[in-house]
């Protein structure tokens, strides 16, 4: 794809003190986002933590209180003829005209850059809707289409020319399994074919295998962001030893120069791991002093338990 | 809108893909929008009902009598004589109320409908710019303006030539035109009738960048309509009347004269063109600067 990947090392996505307010509630505060170039960019937050907002901005859809915007190496929204064209997104769910066929749907989003061909415009309306698997359903009138027929339909749009940036809101959305995992691997696809890929959801599980990055949002701030292995590290991981001989488990584990937690488990010891001490040299240690061991594992390294801790649990929207 | 457009095609060029180098299409989108609209089956339905409205005239005619002149609306009592008047006197039953409905509906649902939908922000990241989406929209309502005048007036002509003799007209002048001098003049009719409705288009296309509601809109467009005709026949409000976009609305009589008066025609030009330099800059106040949350 020639499109993609040519305009220099800015990143391709960057925001400077980003706010946006409505009356007097803060739905984005101050936050400065960098999305690598080539990078798959797990934009995470609960409902209503403002990552659709965010994306809304960074479109041009929404004004900014405050803060600055920089997309693909130009400001946003000044910039908006020059760099919407290199940028294809799925904004708050598919939205399409239903009495409209699929294809009749694209054909008119595409006719609305006035930059995209007129020639080519069947064909790669014909292309996109081939990469979805959309072809056979794209003479019916939306209408008529599924959910998740919708959703492809979505994606397919963003798919309509060459691209350097993806923004995809919640793209697996109303997607059966099949689907979602269809989804994981389109995005794989794009980010292999080197564009950068900027895609939200409020289920890590969705987009963990494919992300290279990760932000997280919370309550209408970012309140972490980096690659995913950065963000697991920030975790502090903890090992936790299962065994009859806690006393003598809790000995080794200080002598290790761990810190020791309290464990509220029977016959369970644990401790931070440091950066240094890899669990199969605590295991060693462990047999090495006879403590008796049914069990290790290292815990909260996993980017669910990370992104739970700094959102919090539960079922309640943030706001 | 063309000037703006040619500015904006130079800078973005930069953005494409070398495979991608073509001419801009100005007008893609423009025709887009006309296949948007006149694909829905409600454009259609209005279309149909507004041809109902001759057919039921010339109907109610020829199966009773002509009734006395001067009675019901203007240019009744001559359709019996000469078919060619079905056309004149659907208009002037027309223009009150269907017309200004129909046309409400058209251009409440511009900025609105597509709102509602959630296909307008598409269109904005697509991109297309919001000047380009508002003028767009707009020449969508300009269209169904002129389609749905054409739809009473050929289904007036059609039904006047197979239910009443066709001849020579007298005008109300006095004097003779054939056919075809009538067929022109009702040409310049089906002219005055759309360009009268464009500042109610104007107003609607204003009402719908204020919501993502388009029923919304649409009533507030009919109730202005409804409220501009009802100022014009107050004559305590004398003062007003050359003010509102109503005013020329049954002026088409002075076609009917020979020579043809063109005092309304300009008048009512003048009007309606500042009609939509006001209204046209208030939807662009609004709609440039509004927050798309829909």
């Amino acid at each position: 794809m020639s499109a993609v990947g040519t305009t220099g090392g800015e990143p391709a996505i960057r925001t400077d003190g980003l706010s946006k307010a409505f009356g007097s509630q803060r739905a984005v505060d101050g936050i400065d986002l960098v999305v690598p170039r080539g990078a798959v960019f797990g934009f995470l937050g609960p409902n209503g933590s403002g990552k659709t907002t965010t994306i809304r901005m960074l479109l041009g859809l929404v004004s900014a209180t405050a803060g600055t915007i920089r997309v693909l190496g130009e400001p946003m929204p000044s910039r908006t003829r020059t760099v919407l064209p290199r940028v294809g997104a799925l904004v708050e769910g598919p939205a399409f005209y239903p009495f409209l066929s699929g294809r009749a749907n694209l054909t008119r989003l595409d006719a609305a850059d006035r930059c995209s061909s007129g020639r080519t415009r069947a064909a790669r309306v014909d292309a996109a809707l081939e990469r979805v698997g959309l072809t056979a359903a794209a003479g019916k009138r939306v209408h008529a289409y599924s959910l998740g027929m919708k959703q492809r339909l979505g994606i397919a749009n963003a798919l309509l020319r060459p691209r350097e940036l993806l923004v995809l809101d919640e793209p697996t959305n109303g997607l059966d399994p099949q689907g979602t995992r269809e989804v994981r691997a389109l995005v794989r696809s794009l980010a292999d074919e080197g564009a950068t890929v900027f895609v939200s959801s409020h289920l890590l599980s969705e987009i963990e295998q494919v992300c290279s990055h990760a932000g997280v949002m919370s309550a209408g701030r970012l309140v972490a962001q980096g690659t995913l292995k950065e963000l697991r590290r920030a975790g502090r991981p903890r090992v936790v030893v299962r065994t009859p001989d806690v006393a003598a488990a809790r000995t080794v584990l200080a002598a290790l120069g761990l810190e020791l937690l309290e464990e509220t488990r029977e016959q369970a010891a644990s401790a931070l791991l440091a950066d240094g001490t890899a669990p199969e040299d605590v295991t060693s240690a462990l047999v090495a002093a006879g403590a008796r061991v049914r069990g290790l594992a290292v815990e909260g390294s996993t980017l669910e338990e990370r992104f739970v801790e700094l959102t919090g649990e539960g079922f309640d929207v943030a706001r | 809108m063309s000037r703006a457009e040619g500015g904006g095609a130079v800078s973005a060029r930069r953005g494409l893909a070398p495979g991608d180098e073509e001419r801009p299409r100005a007008f893609a989108l423009l025709g887009s929008q006309l296949a948007v609209l006149f694909r829905r089956r409600r454009t259609w339905a209005m279309l149909g009902a507004l041809a109902l409205v001759p057919v039921l005239i010339a109907v109610a005619v020829r199966v009773t009598d002509a009734g006395t002149p001067g009675d019901g609306p203007a240019f009744l009592s001559s359709i019996a004589d000469n078919g060619l008047f079905v056309a004149f006197t659907a208009l002037s039953v027309s223009v009150p109320l269907f017309l200004p409905l129909t046309l409400s509906v058209v251009a409440g649902d511009t900025i609105a409908g597509e709102a509602s939908l959630g296909t307008l922000r598409y269109l904005l990241i697509a991109p297309a710019s919001r000047v380009r989406v508002l003028a767009v929209t707009y020449a969508g309502v300009v269209a169904f303006a002129l389609a749905a005048t054409l739809a009473v007036v050929l289904a007036g002509v059609g039904i006047g030539a197979v239910l009443f003799p066709i001849r020579d007209v007298t005008l109300l002048s006095g004097d003779t035109v054939d056919a075809g001098g009538f067929v022109l003049r009702t040409l310049l009719l089906v002219g005055y009738t759309s360009l009268s409705l464009l500042g109610l288009g104007a107003i609607g296309l204003f009402a719908s960048t204020l919501t993502t509601v388009p029923v919304g809109a649409m009533a507030a467009t009919v109730v202005l309509a409804a409220a501009g005709q009802i100022a014009d026949a107050l004559p305590q409000l004398a003062w007003l009347h050359p003010w509102l976009f109503s005013h020329y609305w049954l002026g088409f009589g002075d076609l009917l004269r020979e020579p043809i008066a063109w005092g309304s025609y300009a008048s009512d030009a003048l009007l309606q063109l500042a009609y939509v330099a006001v209204f046209g800059a208030l939807a662009y106040g609004r709609f440039t600067t509004k927050d798309v949350l829909s």
